[in-house]
C-alpha cells in the first residue's frame, strides 16, 4: 500500500519538517511501530525552480540528424522571456506549459542547466508529464490546458501539480484489509502517534432508490453468503471531456495507479481513500436491474481485459437481463464498461465475502486491486459513504448531476462481541497494563466496550473482522501500547532427555567422516527419472506437481545422484581430488501404494484417532541416508609421497568407520547395485539387516556425468544402521595372559571370497581366537591353476591361563576344518 | 698395543707395575675413537690376557702378609679401568646416537598431508550449535518428515485452504495435488506433531530443511533450513518469548546482541511479531537485522492438537539458518551454501 503524504494529511495530522524525505522516514517509523512494515518511498525526487510558462513564438528548425526542433520564446515571468529548444511539436503558440529552469532537478536525477544545443543556448526545458513523474504519457510536452488549468505565467508548478508530494509504501499483512486504504492508514497513524484521526467515511449520504438489485446466492461457500451489502447510485450527464485534476492524477500516480479517465480515476481514488472497491457501469448499456448470483455451468464472460472467461459454479457474478456483466469483486465485464460516449453512470459499492472472491481471483488468475481488498476483508459499512463520495466527486469534477435512482441493501455480517476477562491481556503478554491502557486502546481502535462483572464485552468495529477472540484483543493492546513494554524473562523447562541416541550418532558420524577427510555437502533433493532408475531400477519415486524444472521433478530415493552432480561442479572448478559426503532424507514410496488423503480434517478439535492415523500414514517412508563419494587422489602427491587414488577401499573404510561410530560392525559380501561396477560392489550388512553398499560407480555412468572413470561411492541407510547398533556396551574381561600368534595359509578356489574364508576360520577357531587378519592372497607357482592361497594372521589368548602352542594350534586347525568343510580349503603345503 | 715388560706372564706384582698397567689401560680407553676400538682396548687391558689379569694371577704367589694389601691394590686398579671403560662406552654410544639422529634429520616443512582436509557444512554445525543452546535449557530437539501432509503444514497451523496467507508461501506440491501432500514450507509441522505426540508441557526446537518455490539467487534458495521452537506450558507469556530469544541471540551472535519485536501477522500466533536482532559486530557496523518471526501460539493451533487453550498457552518462533549464517559469518552469496563447492565448507572446518 502506497500512501501519498498530502492525502494522509487530510485525515490525520502528520508533522512537516520541510524535508519530504525526513517526513517519509518519520511516517515509516510510526507505522512500523503498529505493525505496518516499511517497504519503500516514492516520488518527491524533483526540486525547482519549475514554473508555468507561456509559449510566445517558435521557429521550426530541421536538423542534420533528421529531427526537427522548435526554437521557442517562452515567457516565464513578468518581463522574463527565455529561449528554449524543444524536441516536441504537440503545442501551439499561446499554450501554457511547465518550464524547468536552470538549477531544477528532475527525477533521474536529471539536473537542468542552460546549455548549448542545436545551435542555441537553451535556457531551461519544457517538460512532459513523464519527465515530471506525473505519468507515463510521452506524447510530447504537458499542455496545462489538457488538465483544465490556466494559471498565471510564473506560477510555481510544483505546488500547482502536487509534484512535491511523496508516498511511503508499507506492507499490509493479510489480516488487516482495512489498512489497504488512506482511511485505515490514517487511523493506524493516529494509534501510533496520538494524532487526531478525521474519518473520511464520515460524510452525509443522500437517499436513492428505485434501481432493482437482487442478491440470490443459492450456493454459499462454507455457509457464508457471497454478498451482504450492495449500494448503487446514479449520476447523469457526465462531461467526458473534462480532465482528471492534477492533484488527483498525481496522488493516483504516487499510489501506483495509472490515470485512465476521469470516471475511472474517481472510482480508483475513492477505493484508495476508503478501501471500498467501486465499479462504474455505463447506465445506458445495462439491461434491467442487477442480480448477484453464482455462475451457471458453461456460462462465459468477457472481462474488462478483453479475455473471455469460462465461469465456474462457485464464481459470484453480477448479472443483468443480458447475462453476466461482471465477476463480482474481481473484475467488471466489457459490455457495460464506461466508454468515451458514456453519459449516465451507475456506481456499485458492494461487500463480497472474502473466501468467494479469493477463490475466483485465484481460479481465473485475476489478482486485482478489488479482489485483493475483498479477500483481506473490507468494511461492510463503508459501501454507502464510498458510493456517496464517488457521487460527490462526479458532480464536482465531471459536471454530473446526482439522480435519486439507486438502491441500498445492507445486511452485513458484523464482528461478534468477544468476552475479554479482566487480566486476560496481562496473562498473555506478561505486562501489567493499567485498566485505562486496555480500555483506551480498544476504544481507540473502534471497539465498543461494555463492562461486565469479570471483564468486558468487546464489540469490534465493522472493519476489524480479524478480531475474534481474547488473544486478538490482547495483541491490539500490546502492539499499540508498544512491544517494547514487554519484559525479559527466561522460562524454566522441565528436565530434558538431551539429544536422542539417533541424533547423537548422526552428529558423531558426520564429525567422524569430516575428521577422516570427507567434506559435508547438502544437495537439493530434486532428481530426474533417469537418476531414480539408475540407483533404484523401476522403484517408484515421488513427483512434484510444480517443479522448477520438469526434468528435475522427482524426489531422490538415493543421495548418490546429488553427490555426483556436486562432484562434477567441483571438478569443473579445478577441484579434482574430492571426498564428499551428505546425510539427508530420501523419499521411498512403495510400489502399488497410494499416498495422501482425499480430504483433510478441520481444526476445531484434535482429529479422531483413525483420521489422525490416516494423516500420519499418508506420507512415504523418508529415512535418513548417508552417502559418500571419492574421486581423484585420496592421498595427495607430495615430497617423498606418491599420490594414492581414492576408491572403493576408502569408501569401504568410511563404511566401517560409520558403523563403528553407530556401535555396530559391518559384514561385507560381494554385492550388486544397478549404478555400481558389477565386480566392485560390496553389500554391507549389520547382522542380517542389509544397510547399504560400497563400491565403484559403473565407469560408463561416471563418464556420462563428466566424472573420471573411477569413482568410489558409499551409501548407507543410516536409520537402519543406527537401529542395528547397540546403545549400551557390555564390557568384557581384558585378559593379561600372553597371546599366541600363528599364521594360517589355506588353499581355496579363486572364486571363494576371502571374507567368507575368514568368517569360517573365526567360527571354527572358537573363543580362544582373539583376532584374525587377512594378510596375503597368493596365486601362481606351486598352486593348482584356479586356486589361491590366503594367509591369515591369528592371535589367540585365553582369559584364565597362559595358552600353550598346542592349544593354539588345535584352535587354528578347528578353524581350518570349518573352512575345509565349507569351501574345500586345504592347508597350504 | 706393544707388549710391555709388565705384560709378560712372569710379571712381578708391585705398586708401580699396577700403576703402569692402569695408566696404559686408561690411555688406550681414552684413545678409542669408536665402539670397535673400545672393544679392543677392553680386551687388551681388562680381558683375561691383560697385564692387570696377569698381575692378579701372581697374587697367589705373594707372601700372606702382603696378600691383602696387594689384593686391594689390584682390585682398585681393575675397578678404575672398568669405570673408565663404562664411561667411555656411554660417551661413544651417545656420540654415535647423536650422529645417527643428525643423519636422520628431515625437512619437516616438506612433509606432505596424508589425506584430504575434511569439513562439516556450516549450516549443519550452526543448527547443532543453536539446538545445543536449547538442550542446555532442558528443551528437546524434535524432527519430522520433509514430505508432509498439508494438514500438518497449513491447516493445523490455523491456515486453512482459503486463508489469504496460504498463497503467500509458494509451495511445492506433490502429484497428484488433490491428495494433499507437499514439501513442508516451514518446520512448524514438527511442532504440530510434537503437540499431538508429546502433549504438554512442551519445550522443543525443530531444526531442519524446508522448501519454498523461490528461484536460486544471491539471497534466495528453494531449499533452505530453519530452526523453530515452541513452548507450551501453564503461565507462559510474551515476556518468556522475549527472554528466550534474547538468550538465543546472545549465545549465537555475542554478548552485545539484543532483540527487538515489531508487530506482525502470522496465522499460527496471536500476538505475532517480527524478530530483529541487534548485531553489535556486524562487518558493516552495528545494526538491526531481520531475523525471524515469533508470537504467542494461536488457541486454534492448540485446539487442533486437543490441548485446552484455557489452561495452556505458550510461544513459538522461527528463523532461517542460511540467513543467520550470512549475517553472523559474513557469507555474501546464498549460492555458496548450496552448490557444494568444498572450499566453502573447508573454510569452516569443524566449527562455525
Amino acid at each position: 500500500m502506497r500512501i501519498p503524504l498530502s492525502w494522509l494529511r487530510e485525515h490525520v495530522d502528520v508533522p512537516t519538517s520541510g524535508d519530504a524525505r525526513a517526513d517519509a522516514d518519520a511516517l515509516h517509523a510510526a507505522l512500523v511501530k503498529v505493525g505496518l512494515e516499511e517497504e519503500d518511498v516514492h516520488g518527491a525526487a524533483l526540486t525547482g525552480p519549475i514554473v508555468v510558462g507561456q509559449v510566445l513564438e517558435f521557429v521550426e528548425e530541421p536538423q542534420a540528424n533528421g529531427k526537427t526542433i522548435r526554437w521557442c520564446q517562452v515567457q516565464t515571468g513578468p518581463g522574463e522571456v527565455r529561449g528554449i529548444v524543444c524536441g516536441a511539436r504537440n503545442f501551439h503558440v499561446g499554450d501554457k506549459v511547465v518550464v524547468t529552469l536552470p538549477g531544477a532537478v528532475l527525477p533521474g536525477p536529471f539536473p537542468i542547466a542552460a546549455r548549448k544545443t542545436y545551435g542555441h543556448v537553451s535556457d531551461g526545458m519544457i517538460a512532459s508529464s513523464r519527465e515530471l513523474g506525473l505519468g507515463d504519457d510521452h506524447d510530447g510536452i504537458l499542455r496545462l490546458t489538457t488538465l483544465g488549468l490556466d494559471p498565471e505565467v510564473g506560477t510555481d508548478a510544483i505546488a500547482l501539480l502536487g509534484l512535491d508530494d511523496i508516498a511511503v509504501e508499507v506492507n499490509v499483512t493479510p489480516d488487516r484489509g482495512y489498512a489497504l486504504s488512506i482511511r485505515g492508514i490514517a487511523r493506524e497513524y493516529s494509534h501510533s502517534t496520538g494524532s487526531v484521526f478525521r474519518d473520511p467515511a464520515a460524510l452525509p449520504t443522500s437517499p436513492a432508490e428505485g434501481f432493482r438489485v437482487v442478491v440470490d446466492d443459492r450456493a454459499p461457500i462454507r455457509g457464508r453468503r457471497g454478498c451482504d451489502a450492495f449500494v448503487t447510485r446514479v449520476v447523469r450527464g457526465i462531461d467526458q471531456s473534462r480532465p482528471t485534476p492534477p492533484w488527483m492524477s498525481s496522488r493516483l500516480q504516487l499510489a501506483g495507479i495509472r490515470s485512465i479517465s476521469l470516471v475511472v480515476d474517481i472510482t480508483n481514488y475513492v477505493m484508495l481513500e476508503l478501501g471500498q472497491p467501486i465499479h462504474a457501469y455505463d447506465l445506458a448499456a445495462l439491461q434491467g436491474g442487477i442480480t448477484v448470483r453464482r455462475a451457471a455451468p458453461g456460462e462465459t464472460l468477457e472481462t474488462l481485459d478483453g479475455q473471455t472467461r469460462t465461469l465456474h459454479d462457485e464464481d459470484l457474478l453480477i448479472t443483468d437481463e443480458s447475462g453476466p456483466i461482471g465477476l463480482a469483486g474481481v473484475m467488471g465485464g466489457a459490455s457495460t464498461e464506461i466508454s468515451a460516449s458514456t453519459i449516465d453512470v451507475l456506481i456499485e459499492a458492494a461487500h463480497f465475502e472474502a473466501v468467494s472472491i479469493a477463490r475466483t481471483s485465484r481460479r481465473h488468475k485475476l489478482p486485482s486491486e478489488a479482489s485483493r481488498r475483498f479477500a483481506r476483508g473490507v468494511d461492510p459499512l463503508v459501501a454507502e459513504p464510498a458510493a456517496q463520495r464517488v457521487v460527490d466527486l462526479l458532480v464536482e469534477l465531471a459536471g454530473g448531476t446526482v439522480d435519486t435512482l439507486g438502491s441500498r441493501w445492507i445486511d452485513a455480517v458484523l464482528p461478534a462481541p468477544i468476552h475479554l476477562p479482566e487480566g486476560a491481556v496481562d496473562r498473555l503478554i506478561g505486562v501489567d497494563f493499567s485498566l485505562d491502557e486496555i480500555t483506551d486502546t480498544l476504544t481507540a481502535i473502534g471497539c465498543r466496550l461494555d463492562v461486565q462483572t469479570d471483564g468486558w464485552q468487546v464489540t469490534p468495529p465493522s472493519w476489524r473482522p480479524d478480531l475474534v477472540d481474547a488473544p486478538s484483543l490482547a495483541e491490539e493492546v500490546a502492539r499499540i501500547v508498544g512491544y517494547d513494554r514487554i519484559p525479559v524473562e527466561l522460562p524454566v523447562a522441565p528436565p530434558g532427555r538431551g539429544l536422542t541416541r539417533e541424533q547423537r550418532v548422526r552428529r558423531a558420524v558426520a564429525d567422524a567422516l569430516a575428521a577422516a577427510g570427507f567434506t559435508e555437502v547438502l544437495a537439493y533433493p530434486f532428481v530426474s527419472l533417469a537418476d531414480v532408475a539408475l540407483t533404484d531400477g523401476d522403484a517408484p519415486s515421488v513427483a512434484l506437481a510444480n517443479a522448477f524444472d520438469s526434468d528435475q521433478a522427482q524426489l531422490r530415493r538415493s543421495l548418490l545422484p546429488g553427490l555426483a552432480k556436486i562432484a562434477h561442479r567441483n571438478i569443473a572448478r579445478g577441484l579434482t581430488d574430492l571426498a564428499v559426503f551428505e546425510i539427508g532424507h530420501v523419499f521411498q514410496p512403495e510400489a502399488g501404494r497410494a499416498y495422501g488423503v482425499d480430504a483433510v480434517p478441520g481444526i476445531e478439535a484434535r482429529p479422531e484417532g483413525p483420521v489422525l492415523d490416516a494423516l500420519e500414514h499418508s506420507i512415504p517412508n523418508q529415512p535418513w541416508y548417508l552417502a559418500a563419494l571419492l574421486v581423484g587422489d585420496r592421498r595427495p602427491r607430495g615430497i617423498g609421497q606418491t599420490a594414492e587414488p581414492g576408491g572403493v577401499a576408502d569408501a569401504l573404510a568410511a563404511a566401517h568407520l560409520v558403523a563403528g561410530v553407530a556401535g555396530t560392525a559391518l559384514r561385507v559380501e560381494q554385492g550388486a547395485h544397478p549404478a555400481l561396477h558389477p565386480g566392485r560392489t560390496a553389500a554391507l550388512w549389520a547382522g542380517d539387516v542389509p544397510v547399504g553398499v560400497a563400491g565403484e560407480l559403473l565407469p560408463a555412468v561416471a563418464v556420462e556425468r563428466d566424472l573420471p572413470r573411477r569413482v568410489g561411492v558409499l551409501e548407507l541407510d543410516l536409520d537402519a544402521l543406527i537401529a542395528a547398533g547397540s546403545s549400551t556396551v557390555e564390557a568384557g574381561v581384558i585378559a593379561g595372559f600372553p597371546a599366541a600368534t600363528q599364521d594360517l595359509s589355506v588353499v581355496v578356489a579363486e572364486s571363494v571370497p576371502a571374507g567368507a574364508v575368514r568368517d569360517a576360520v573365526i567360527e571354527g577357531a572358537g573363543d580362544l581366537l582373539e583376532s584374525a587378519t587377512l594378510v596375503d592372497d597368493y596365486r601362481g607357482t606351486g598352486l593348482e591353476p584356479g586356486t589361491k592361497s590366503l594367509t591369515l594372521a591369528l592371535r589367540f589368548r585365553a582369559s584364565d591361563r597362559t595358552l600353550t602352542a598346542a592349544e593354539a594350534t588345535d584352535a587354528k586347525m578347528a578353524g581350518l576344518a570349518v573352512a575345509a568343510d565349507r569351501f574345500g580349503a586345504t592347508l597350504r603345503a | 698395543m706393544p707388549p710391555s715388560p709388565e705384560n709378560s706372564p712372569n710379571a712381578v706384582i708391585s705398586e708401580s707395575a699396577v700403576a703402569a698397567a692402569v695408566e696404559a689401560a686408561l690411555a688406550a680407553i681414552a684413545a678409542a675413537g669408536d665402539t670397535a676400538q673400545l672393544k679392543a682396548a677392553k680386551s687388551a687391558h681388562a680381558g683375561e690376557a691383560s697385564p692387570l689379569a696377569a698381575l692378579n694371577a701372581t697374587l697367589r704367589d705373594v707372601p700372606a702378609d702382603q696378600k691383602a694389601a696387594l689384593g686391594a691394590l689390584v682390585g682398585r686398579a681393575r675397578a678404575q679401568v672398568g669405570q673408565a671403560l663404562a664411561a667411555r662406552e656411554a660417551e661413544l654410544a651417545e656420540a654415535e646416537e647423536t650422529a645417527r639422529l643428525a643423519a636422520e634429520a628431515i625437512d619437516v616443512t616438506a612433509i606432505p598431508p596424508r589425506s584430504l582436509p575434511g569439513a562439516r557444512h556450516p549450516l549443519s554445525t550452526l543448527m547443532e550449535q543453536m539446538s545445543d543452546i536449547f538442550i542446555a535449557m532442558g528443551w528437546e530437539v524434535a524432527e519430522g518428515p520433509e514430505l508432509e501432509n498439508e494438514w500438518f503444514n497449513f491447516d493445523a497451523l490455523n491456515m486453512d485452504a482459503d486463508h489469504p496467507a496460504r498463497g503467500t508461501q509458494d509451495t511445492f506440491f506433490v502429484e497428484p495435488e488433490e491428495r494433499h501432500l507437499l514439501l513442508r514450507t516451514q518446520t512448524s509441522p514438527v511442532q504440530v506433531r510434537s503437540l499431538l505426540d508429546r502433549g504438554v508441557p512442551l519445550y522443543v526446537v525443530s531444526p531442519g530443511r524446508v522448501f519454498r518455490k523461490d528461484e536460486l539467487d544471491a539471497t534466495h534458495t528453494p531449499v533452505f533450513h530453519q530452526l523453530e521452537g515452541i513452548a507450551i506450558d501453564k503461565g507462559l507469556t510474551m515476556a518468556h518469548l522475549r527472554g528466550t530469544l534474547e538468550h538465543l541471540a546472545r549465545a549465537v551472535i555475542g554478548e552485545g546482541a539484543r532483540i527487538r519485536l515489531r508487530p506482525n501477522y502470522f496465522p499460527f500466533t496471536e500476538p505475532s511479531a517480527e524478530l530483529d536482532v541487534w548485531h553489535p559486530t556486524f562487518k558493516d557496523g552495528p545494526r538491526w537485522i531481520e531475523w525471524g518471526g515469533c508470537g504467542m501460539v494461536n488457541p486454534n493451533v492448540l485446539r487442533a492438537a486437543g490441548i485446552d487453550p484455557e489452561v495452556y498457552q505458550g510461544f513459538a518462533f522461527g528463523m532461517g539458518i542460511e540467513r543467520t549464517l550470512m549475517f553472523r559469518n559474513g557469507v555474501q552469496d546464498m549460492r555458496d551454501m548450496v552448490e557444494g563447492d568444498v572450499r566453502f565448507s573447508q573454510q569452516f572446518g569443524m566449527v562455525v
